[in-house]
């Protein structure tokens, strides 16, 4: 920073949209912070649902929109970050909290040979090979007996109404505890995804983030630069890693009963994500956000037409990948120019008649 | 414990994989196109023959020979109308397509055939069996394994021996020089994907014959043939019988050890091999 404070010039990323968003969505968080003193319990529910989809699209968005890592395993870390979670309180009578937490630093242990294994790999066999690491962790976790094995078990009744901050929940807003738990655990997931985008956000401004656009765009250029591709890349997938695992016991607190077919779901936690995704707008902050919205707002729609809703969502997908390849908020930023995530790095200075060309 | 029956039984049952896989070999070696309907495109015209085996009365093998060109009809216009437009350096539009397909694929048969489970009735030929030496061997399991094996032969004769075989290997290599040699890719892709789906009614035909079969278990088909393939290298049919075997015998020894472990030992298989091959065994083309 030494060098630029008597340089008439600056590099910025943010734009004056991104300014003005930037109070709109502090406004908005603070709105679902305190959306449980109005809103009935069910709604509390769906806005979970949204959350925690949300963390995990921009998990994925992260790692096939940013770092090229077209995963198609990702359930592998829902379902053990769960299990991490069941066992914890189950086996280790510990509160589901802690679960947790611990299920974010197993989920990434996961990934580091997973990690070891899969990138070796190139496009359609990374895709492939992932997809195969969740099916032998579902099949592994299938056998362990304690936790229900090939059928699943349940939380023990009472783990999550004691869980850490009900009580306090409970007695604050005058509800019924199982109502304080679904309350905490919309909090957390509210705090989870403010993270995650922030997280994400941060990565994407920082130098890092610059290499990993750059290792996107072109790897040979990037390596002859000095970056190191499988090193950002690993990083990246480790911490999508961590956070989709954390999500998965968050997920699996709330419902309270675990399976490995639920638990490592392809459809649920990584079929549902892509679309999302791709409906929203791939290798954009903003994508998975309005993709979510929409996912929802078609599976509300179409939830009474039984196998129809399915056929619907991936006629949907299949023409979005068609004619709107950058998504649904592609569509909107190219016509507008807006970005509220803004990452493009602009030079702006003493000259108000020079533009910098924008680049990462 | 009969080793020897073990591993005859799994080289019989990688035949039905390689049958899965075949199919797909060829549109992934030709295209580098990764096709997630594969395993539904299979559950389709295992209903198709199974309508024609039900409403005309026919033998399961006339229907077959019926439904072939049906089905490459189908997978010309699928090629040629939807995923052409996908092909290209990015793997996440033909993923993402397919997939939506497959979605698409399964939830209409859903709502066509409901989701009971079918069966294709071949005439007592499920049940009968040789003597073959000290092991017993299913009459259905050989047959299968000899039609994979046919299958593979005919594919290498096509793509070794053919004007038609040249054009896929051209494209294969590099596209735009074969464009420039006289050849329209969109339409020897569109070929190919049909041809894929003439294997795709053989493997449905054994599928429907051998076991119950209802609407969803596509994708579970699809991640073998999809370990076949890999396993096998790019582009190689040989490779992909070998792929086959390597998971049929795989699951089989697995199964005899804890019957829990028989799909569990396929996948690791799987992975063992990639670990120390990560392009396959007899890698053709260059990826």
């Amino acid at each position: 920073m030494a060098d630029h404070a008597f340089s008439p010039w600056k590099v910025e990323t943010r734009t004056r949209a991104s300014s003005a968003f930037g109070l709109v969505a502090l406004a908005v968080v603070i709105a679902a912070a305190a959306a449980p003193l109005f809103v009935s319990r069910s709604v509390i529910q769906d806005l979970f649902f949204i959350l925690t989809m949300l963390v995990l699209a921009q998990c994925w968005n992260l790692l096939a929109g940013y770092a090229g890592l077209v995963s198609v395993g990702q359930q592998a870390f829902v379902g053990f970050g769960a299990y991490t979670m069941f066992a914890v309180v189950i086996l280790a009578g510990l509160d589901p909290i802690v679960g947790i937490l611990l299920a974010g630093i197993t989920a990434s242990v996961l990934a580091i040979p997973v990690a070891f294994f899969a990138f070796r790999l190139q496009g359609a066999y990374f895709a492939i090979g992932t997809w195969v690491i969740a099916e032998v962790v579902r099949l592994l976790l299938a056998q362990w007996k304690a936790l229900g094995g090939g059928t699943g078990t349940s939380l023990p009744s009472g783990a999550t109404r004691e869980m850490f901050g009900v009580g306090l929940v409970s007695d604050w807003l005058g509800v019924r505890p199982s109502q304080a738990a679904d309350i905490v655990c919309y909090w957390l997931a509210l705090v989870l995804a403010c993270a995650t985008i922030g997280f994400i956000y941060k990565l994407l401004r920082s130098k890092q983030g610059l290499g990993l656009a750059a290792v996107r765009d072109n790897r040979e250029a990037a390596r002859s630069v000095g970056v190191d591709p499988g090193w950002m890349k690993s990083v990246v997938y480790l911490a999508a890693a961590l956070v989709t695992g954390i999500a998965g016991a968050l997920i699996y607190v709330q419902k309270a009963r675990i399976s490995p077919d639920a638990a490592f779901s392809l459809t649920d936690w990584t079929a549902y994500v892509i679309f999302i995704v791709v409906i929203g707008g791939i290798g954009t902050i903003e994508g998975p956000i309005v993709g979510v919205i929409v996912f929802f707002i078609l599976l509300n729609l179409l939830a009474d037409y039984g196998s129809w809703y399915l056929l619907v969502l991936g006629l949907i997908g299949i023409i979005v990948m068609l004619f709107a390849p950058r998504g649904l908020w592609g569509l909107f930023a190219d016509r507008t120019g807006i970005q509220l995530f803004p990452v493009r790095r602009i030079l702006t200075g003493a000259s108000s008649t020079t533009k910098g060309v924008p680049h990462g | 414990m009969n080793w020897l029956d073990t591993i005859v039984q799994g080289v019989l049952l990688g035949g039905l994989y390689a049958l899965f896989a075949a199919g797909l070999s060829l549109v992934f070696g030709i295209m580098r196109l990764v096709n997630l309907a594969h395993g539904d495109l299979i559950v389709l015209a295992a209903f198709l023959v199974l309508l024609l085996v039900t409403t005309l009365g026919l033998s399961p093998f006339v229907a077959a020979v019926i439904a072939m060109p049906v089905m490459f009809a189908l997978g010309w216009v699928l090629q040629f109308g939807l995923l052409n437009r996908t092909l290209g350096n990015d793997i996440l539009p033909p993923l993402l397509v397919t997939f939506g397909l497959s979605i698409v694929i399964q939830n209409a048969l859903l709502e066509g055939f409901s989701a009971d489970s079918r069966r294709i009735s071949a005439g007592g030929l499920e049940t009968a069996s040789l003597q073959l030496g000290p092991i017993s061997v299913g009459t259905m399991p050989l047959l299968t394994f000899l039609s994979a094996v046919a299958v593979i032969v005919g594919l290498n004769l096509l793509f070794y021996r053919t004007a038609l075989g040249r054009a896929f290997r051209a494209t294969s290599d590099d596209r735009e020089t074969a464009g420039l040699m006289g050849i329209q890719p969109n339409r020897v892709f569109a070929t190919a994907t049909g041809l894929a789906m003439v294997v795709v009614t053989i493997a449905a035909l054994y599928l429907g014959m051998r076991a119950n079969f209802d609407p969803t278990m596509g994708p579970a088909r699809l991640i073998y043939a999809f370990e076949a393939v890999i396993i096998g290298g790019l582009g190689s049919f040989w490779g992909t019988l070998a792929g086959g075997v390597i998971i049929g015998v795989a699951q089989t020894v697995g199964a005899s050890i804890n019957p829990e472990w028989q799909i569990l030992a396929g996948h690791i298989a799987f992975l063992l091999v990639l670990l120390i091959w990560p392009r396959g065994l007899f890698p053709r083309a260059v990826d």
